[in-house]
Order: structure tokens, then sequence, then C-alpha cells
């Protein structure tokens, strides 16, 4: 316990003198005699090699995901992450600075972040980042909201193929100003969202769409079908995979109004579900309405080139109750990792990671549709998951999947119930070799005959 | 200099692991491939990036470099072997989609971690899934609305928040549609029982409050203040960003709180990461349980499982559970020290605050001259009417002298506000070498006030015009520049 703590006894008592008081519980009375108490139930301190044991057993009974064969996805990914970013990230001057309210000693964090709305803008196509939100439900959910407030409406569609944990997320979030959320379906055949039947004129109208890019079930939506089907006057979020963004036209070149997502593919380790971070893009006429921080390019007296903290006066801690967001603490440690990890992989890395995703789930989806006579559920295009119908009780699947060591493809039962239970979600990544696929599609074929 | 300005078309630094797999044709229409020239991200080699961040984070302060006094962030010591224990793959590499038999030892310090806090605040039950403060705020406030709803009483529409607290606070109750009421804090600093008997109605929502609250003192009619605010049928909310003051000493929930967030990245020692992630659990009494966003986690016999079955939850918060590793690391925190160790700290963070106070108090003004508990504030609106001399002259004097500086221009309502936090890790020493160097300026002040206005002279860059950044925004680096392209 004292490891921590650098006090004597000698200096404890030098400075209560220098304070004027006779003990260190004098310094407490302003704490009202009723509610004192005299410990924490809290068992003894414990010291370091006894820590790193106890972490260690109890960790050790979880089943981790480099010990299996992974194929899920649906939100948090299984891609490799260079050494080097760990390295860098390790660093304590990264680790242990706070927000850069001083820049004079904050330009190490304010350069990478500006690098870091660079390269979020070079991704969505957008013309201004800001530098992290919580998670990518949280930064739709803002997106929404933001939305809400440049039109000044109450109402906003989101395609039910957007992660359903975001929709949950967005809900609670719509509860605050009272927007109402409306799930726009997707087509049975292409997976892709469905506005056909959707008449804008009628009623209310919203102040945004939302969809994925690809969706949750892997299909890339046609963001530019999509921008033409909407009112002028409404705008389009796109909840976006970055790493999909490296393959399928920029967001921003196809009429995007704010591009989110979630930000855990681009070296995030999984860490069951977080931390990760939300990026946030939109265009510049709109950047008074973001939440978060955003840096910028500054001059200092010299003349010098440098970044600052920039449009604070939309922040809580200025504008207080009329802020644009209550975010304060954002994400910025697992936005460095993302800028590290972009930078070692750079435009035609982060390509071939992505290009890779897609190459092997499409082999994955062949495999799955000869051998086994697997039926796609939609046939619009994919990038590296998708939904398959097996023909088998998935969560059965699932039990043995588990049992040869995979993490198998997703029963989407829990989800989406109306696909029913012999449907599942599979995710292809860079790490996934032709060898365990084709064990893991030997494996379901014995599934199907009954051998298993 | 950015990466991007080190960027050569064809450079790389990663290879990827084979994989064996053929090439498939991208089989989506033509409008939706990106340019082969896209994304414009730097090509550079690992040496490169290593050099560059290396570099970058040099320009830094931090923690570990020196003393970082910021008040309400409570800058303490980050311990190393945190991030060893939670760099295993058994932590690192969990899928929140596992089945919950393979993931049995996260939830299991999941859970000890909620009991554990549960102990600490005097609160019934908690969720760990908020990633901040603020978003615990938002989370605490939608719960009240819940609550009032269910409840039929959809006329509580105003929270009370005092003037002193922070920004957050009125930004997470609009947030969750309430309207903000302001109470003006008295002549002591503290809340004035008349200003909020006069706010406090039917119409009354909740009180959020900070305690001790930003300026450092304790709200010592909070037992009052509670009973005025449930007599009126509201909410009490406790900001618990100031919990490293009291630890072992008092717990909101004997204070009367119904509802309370933590800052994991403050008392509890998780490192600040350039501003997260961090971590806002939050704890409430057992009549508010039902309304904790999905999932908490639950213990059946031996076996730990997430329960998604809460009548009134207000659903979910953010994807998945919560900042597992960041959570984790809170833990290990807390068994380190134990019941006595987190009292100790408390003890020692309040000591050295009164000790740097009373130091600083020779020559500076105090705005409100108590006992402090863990930080306090200076108010040095007497220097700028003097000698012209801003608080944040004296913030960048500081930096030339070797210190972080404190939080500046809050709370508020002291306006040339420095507050101080100098946490229970720091030596005696330090905090007198940080007093000599605060006197140093202050003799600079009287000798030459003009010359604390080019402060800081040491650092990498010198002040920014900032304003003028805001007015012109340049956000991102130029995309013709990229790469190249
Ligand atoms: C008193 C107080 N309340 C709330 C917050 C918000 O916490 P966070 O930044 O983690 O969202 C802070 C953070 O600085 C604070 O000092």
């Amino acid at each position: 316990m004292l490891r921590y703590l650098p006090h004597t006894e000698e200096e404890i008592k030098e400075m209560l003198e220098t304070i004027g008081v006779d003990s260190i519980d004098e310094l407490f009375q302003m704490i009202p005699e009723r509610l004192r108490i005299s410990s924490l139930d809290l068992g003894k301190p414990m010291d370091e090699y006894n820590l790193v044991n106890y972490f260690r057993n109890i960790g050790e009974s979880n089943v981790s995901m480099d010990k299996l064969r992974v194929f899920r996805g649906a939100g948090i990914y299984n891609h490799f992450i260079p050494y080097v970013v760990y390295n860098l990230a390790s660093r304590t001057e990264f680790l242990t600075a706070y927000t850069p309210y001083q820049p004079e000693v904050s330009q190490g964090t304010l350069t990478f972040m500006f690098e870091f709305q660079t390269m979020i803008c070079e991704l969505t196509g957008m013309e201004v980042a800001n530098s992290s939100m919580y998670d990518g439900a949280s930064a739709m959910a803002e997106a929404i909201l933001m939305a809400a407030r440049l039109k000044n409406r109450f109402k906003a569609y989101v395609a039910e193929s957007v992660h359903p944990e975001y929709i949950q997320v967005a809900k609670t979030y719509c509860m605050g100003p009272g927007i109402e959320l409306e799930l726009m379906p997707f087509d049975e055949t292409t997976g892709r969202v469905d506005l056909k039947d959707v008449d804008f004129t009628d009623g209310e109208k919203p102040a945004a769409l939302v969809v994925g890019y690809p969706n949750f079930f892997g299909v890339i939506e046609d963001l530019r079908a999509i921008r033409t089907a909407l009112p002028d006057d409404v705008l389009l979020i796109v909840v976006a995979n970055p790493l999909a963004l490296a393959l399928y036209r920029a967001p921003g070149d196809l009429g995007a109004d704010i591009v989110v997502g979630d930000g855990q593919p681009l070296g995030i380790p999984p860490q069951f579900g977080g931390p990760s971070f939300g990026f946030f893009a939109t265009r510049m006429k709109y950047v008074r309405q973001m939440p978060g921080r955003i840096v910028g390019k500054a001059r200092d007296l010299k003349g010098r080139e440098g970044y600052v903290m920039i449009l604070q006066t939309r922040e809580q801690h200025i504008r207080r109750h009329r802020a644009t967001s209550n975010i304060c603490t954002n994400h910025a440690h697992s936005a460095l990792m993302a800028t590290v990890y972009m930078s070692l992989m750079g435009r035609k890395g982060l390509k071939e990671v992505a290009k890779r995703c897609h190459d092997g789930a499409h082999y994955l989806a062949r495999e799955l549709i000869s051998s086994l006579g697997g039926k796609l559920v939609f046939n619009a295009p994919f990038f590296h998951e998708f939904l398959i119908r097996l023909e088998m009780d998935t969560k059965y699947m699932d039990e043995k999947l588990r049992e040869k060591g995979f993490l198998g493809p997703l029963p989407i039962v829990d989800f989406y119930p109306r696909f029913g239970d012999d449907v599942a979600l599979f995710c292809v990544t860079e790490l996934n070799t032709i060898d365990e696929m084709n064990e893991l599609v030997n494996i379901l074929e014995a599934i199907k005959n009954g051998d298993i | 200099m950015v990466i991007f300005e080190e960027s050569k078309r064809g450079r790389r630094g990663v290879q990827l692991p084979e994989s064996g797999v053929p090439e498939s044709e991208l089989d989506v229409e033509d409008h939706l491939i990106r340019p082969e020239e896209e994304p414009g991200l730097p090509e550079v080699t690992e040496p490169q990036v290593v050099r560059h961040f290396i570099r970058l984070s040099r320009l830094n302060y931090s923690v570990d470099t020196g003393f970082y006094p910021l008040g309400s962030c409570t800058m303490k010591y980050n311990p190393k072997v945190h991030e060893f224990i939670v760099a295993a793959p058994h932590f690192t590499h969990l899928h929140p989609y596992q089945r919950q038999e393979d993931v049995q030892g996260a939830l299991r310090l999941m859970y000890e971690l909620q009991e554990v806090l549960c102990e600490i605040t005097g609160m019934d039950a908690f969720t760990l899934q908020p990633a901040a403060g603020a978003h615990g705020e938002l989370t605490g406030m939608l719960m009240v609305r819940k609550f009032f709803e269910v409840r039929g009483e959809n006329n509580r529409r105003k929270v009370l928040i005092p003037d002193s607290a922070h920004g957050t606070n009125p930004a997470s109750a609009v947030m969750a549609g309430f309207e903000v009421v302001e109470i003006k804090s008295g002549e002591d600093g503290l809340v004035d029982l008349n200003e909020l008997r006069k706010n406090v109605g039917g119409d009354t929502a909740a009180l959020m409050l900070t305690n001790p609250n930003t300026l450092g003192l304790f709200e010592k009619e909070i037992l009052e203040i509670s009973e005025m605010i449930h007599d009126a049928g509201a909410l009490l909310y406790y900001d618990g960003a100031n919990l490293n003051a009291i630890m072992g000493y008092a717990r909101p929930g004997d204070m009367g709180f119904d509802i309370v967030h933590l800052n994991l990245h403050k008392t509890f020692s998780t490192p600040h990461g350039m501003g997260g992630p961090g971590s806002g659990p939050v704890g409430v009494k057992a009549f508010l349980k039902e309304f904790l966003p999905v999932p908490v986690i639950v213990k059946d016999g031996e076996r730990y499982r997430m329960d998604y079955d809460l009548k009134h939850s207000i659903g979910k918060v953010r994807s998945f559970y919560a900042n597992f590793t960041v959570l984790l690391k809170a833990y290990a925190y807390i068994l380190s020290m134990g019941g006595e160790g987190l009292k100790r700290v408390s003890q020692l963070a309040v000591l050295n605050a009164n000790y740097l106070k009373t130091l600083l108090s020779r020559r500076y003004k105090l705005k409100y001259d108590h006992p402090c508990m863990h930080e306090f504030v200076l108010d040095n609106e007497w220097l700028t009417k003097n000698l012209g001399v801003k608080t944040l002259d004296i913030a960048k004097r500081l930096l030339d002298k070797g210190f972080h500086a404190p939080t500046i221009y809050f709370p508020l309502i002291v306006h040339e506000a420095m507050m101080v936090e100098p946490t229970e890790t720091e030596t005696k020493d330090t905090l007198d070498a940080f007093a000599r160097a605060m006197f140093e300026i202050l003799d600079e002040a009287e000798r030459a006030p003009e010359h604390l206005k080019e402060a800081p002279l040491t650092t990498p860059v010198s002040r920014f015009d900032e304003v003028a950044a805001s007015r012109h925004p340049e956000v991102a680096y130029r995309r013709k520049e990229v790469a190249g392209s």
C-alpha cells in the first residue's frame, strides 16, 4: 500500500504544523459526525506479486480469442495489430497526460489528434472530424442528436440493418430530447435499406436517415441510390466500418452528411467490447453543431505552426447547458493507437487488409454454398461478413464448433428472430487462413450430416 | 511536422501474414469502388513511424514527467503494473459475443468491482457501462427521468445545479431532457440553503451535487440538503469526480445520494490517456436498481451472468458492456490499496492540499479560506487589478518552471480561478518546489509584469493565437498534399 504514497511520519508532522492542526483527522472536520465511517471493508492491501497472480489466475479462466479460430465479428473484429502499436501507445508521455489544456506542453497530443482527424477525413471523405467519441454507438446517437438540432426536427429514420446495439443506444439517447426513431426496413432480397414505400411528404419529416456501410449483415449499401431517394433536406448519416472505407467509395463522395463509426478495427484489441473509440466526421458547414473536441492548426507568438483545441465554445466547459454535447473525457488514447496503426498500414496496407478480409469472406461463402448447399440470405455485395442459411440449428452448430476450438459464426436468431435458427452471420478477417476455413467447412458438413 | 510529410509513394510499415486465400473480384457497383489512390494515408516505414511518435511523445507533459496539479482531474500516479496485468490476451482478446462460460473470469472481475464500488460509496448496485464521468451523468439523469415517468410524475422537468458545478452537469441534464436551474452559491462557496429552498418544488426532478464541491469544500449541510430535496419528492445526484477526498471517511450513499457516478480515471488511478478512455460507473440505491442500463453482472451460485432482465431499464448507453480494461486497472488499484489504503489516500490527498494551500496563502489569495479537502482555488483577481497579471499568465509561466499548470478559469464563479489539486502521490518536496515557483512568479509579476505575458519561453512553442485558429478552422492536413496523391 505504501508503494505509491511518499509521506514519512516526520514529513506529516511538519506539514500538520505548517497547516496549524494537530492531526490529519482534524482536516476532515467539515464532515458531519453523523456521516463519519471508520473504515471501508475491502480487505488487506495486496502486494504487487499477489496482485498479478490474482488477475492472472482469474483471467486464465477466460478462453481468449487467440486460443480459438475466430469467425465472429458483429461489431468487434479480430485483426492483426502490429506490435509497434502497443509499443508506442505504452509511452507514458501519452498514457499519463490529460486533455491538452496547455498546448505549449501538449504538442505531442495535439499533433497526433490533427493527424487522426486528417486520417478520419480521408477515410470518410468528410471535411472535419473530431478527436474521438466513446464508441461507435454513442457516436451514432450523437449524430442523430446533431441532425435533430440542425433541422430542428424531432424524428429520425434508422435502417433496421444497423447494428442492433447501436439502435438500442440511439433509442436511449433520444429519450432526452424526445426524438422519435422509426426503423426502416431492408429489402428481403438484397439486404439493402428499402425506401420505396417511404413517403417523405407524408407527416413529419425526419431530420436524418441512418444507414450502415456495410450494414450489420455485411451488405454494402448503395449510398448514392439512398441519397437520391432522400429529400435534399434530410441528412444522411452513415455508420461505417472504417476498414471497409479503404475499399469502398468514401461516404462523403456519395452524399453523406455525417459519417460515424467504431474505430476498433483500426488497431484496437477486442477487449471484451471496450474501450475502442468512436469517430465522428461531417461537413465544415455543420462544424458548429459538432460534439467533441476538435484540434486545429494555429500560430504561436513567434509565428511557428502548431496545434490547439478550437471551437471550444461548442463545449460543455464554456457553453454548459447550451453545449452541443456533454462529452468531456473522450477516447483519445485509443485514437492514438488507430493513428499509429493507420500510419503503419498506409494507403496500400489498409487496402490490402480490407481486400484480404473481403476475399476470405467471399471464398468461405463460395465454399459454404458449394460444399454445404448454404444459401446466402441476401444477394447484394458484401464486405467481410455475410448471412447464410445452413439448414442446421445454429445454436447446436455453435456449441459443436466451440468444442472444436472455433469461435464460430454468430447465430442471428437472438438478434433478428425472423431469420430463424438456421441462419448465421459469418465474419472473415485477414487472420483467417484458407486451411482453417476448409476445416470449418468440413466440420459444418459433418454437423449437417449428423456425424457430430 | 506531421506524419504525412514523411510519406513517399510505395513505402509501407507492415507485412501481413499469408492466408493462402485466392483473390476475388470486388463485386460491388462501380460507383461504390474506392479509387486506387485513396484513402490518402501516409506511406512510411516502421522506423519512421517509431521516430515520429517518439518525437511527439517527448513534446508532452505528463504525470510521469512531473507535477500535474490539474484541479478536478486527480492526476495521481498511475501504477505501471496495471498496464502489464491488462495486456494479457485473456483480457485483451475477449469477444463481447463469446458464450458466458468462456468469459467467467471477466464477468467475475466486473462483478467484484461492482461489489467493492458499492462498499466504497454506500450504494446498493452499480453499472459499469458508462465510458466517462459525463457519460455516467447522462446515464444517471436518464434514470431520473425514467423513474419519474414510471411514477407518472412527468411534471418534474427541472434539475437544480449549483453554479460551481462542472460544465458536464448542466450539459448532461439537458441531454436527458431536463431544464436546468442554476443555484447561486453562498458567500462561503457552499450551497445556499435559502437559494435552494426558493427553487426546489414539485417540478424538481433532482439536484446534482459534487461533494466536496469544485472549490474543494465539503458541503457540511449535506444532510439538510438531502432532506430538503427528498421532502420535495426529488432525487439527489452525486458527481463523484471528487471522491478522492473522502474515502474511508464518508460515503455518498450515507449522505442521502440516490445516484452517484465515479470517475475511475481520477480517484482510482487509471491513466487519463490524453483525454481517455476513462470509465464512469453509476451506482444507485436499491429502489432504482431496475432502472440501470442492461446488462448488469450478477452471480448465481458459482456462476457469473449478464442480466438483461431489468423491468424499467433505460436501455443501453453504449455498445457491449464497459471500458473493460479500464475497469480492471481500477479494480487492481482498489485491491492494492485495500480499505485502509484508500483511507490513507484520502488522508494524504487532503493533507497535501491543505499544506500547499497554507504555503501559497502566504502570498496568494484564496477565495474561500476554510480548511479544504483534496483541492483548493486561488483567486488571482487582485493581481489582475493591481498588476494586470492574469491567471493565464501565471499558468503559462509555471510551464517554464517545469510544472503543469493547475486548472484555470474553473469554477466559473471565481473569475481568475486557479484550481490546485496536488493528489496524494506527490512528495512534500515537490509541493515546496511548486510553492517556490509560484512565489518566483509573483516576484516577477511585481518586477516586470509585462514579461509574464510572453511566457512560456522555454517550451517548444509559445502561446498560440487560439482566436484566429477558431475563426479560420484548419482541421486536417490538406488533402491534395496527402501521400503525394
Ligand atoms: C467535477 C467534475 N464532474 C464531471 C466531470 C466529467 O467527467 P469526464 O471528463 O470523465 O466526462 C469532471 C471532469 O473533469 C469533473 O471534474
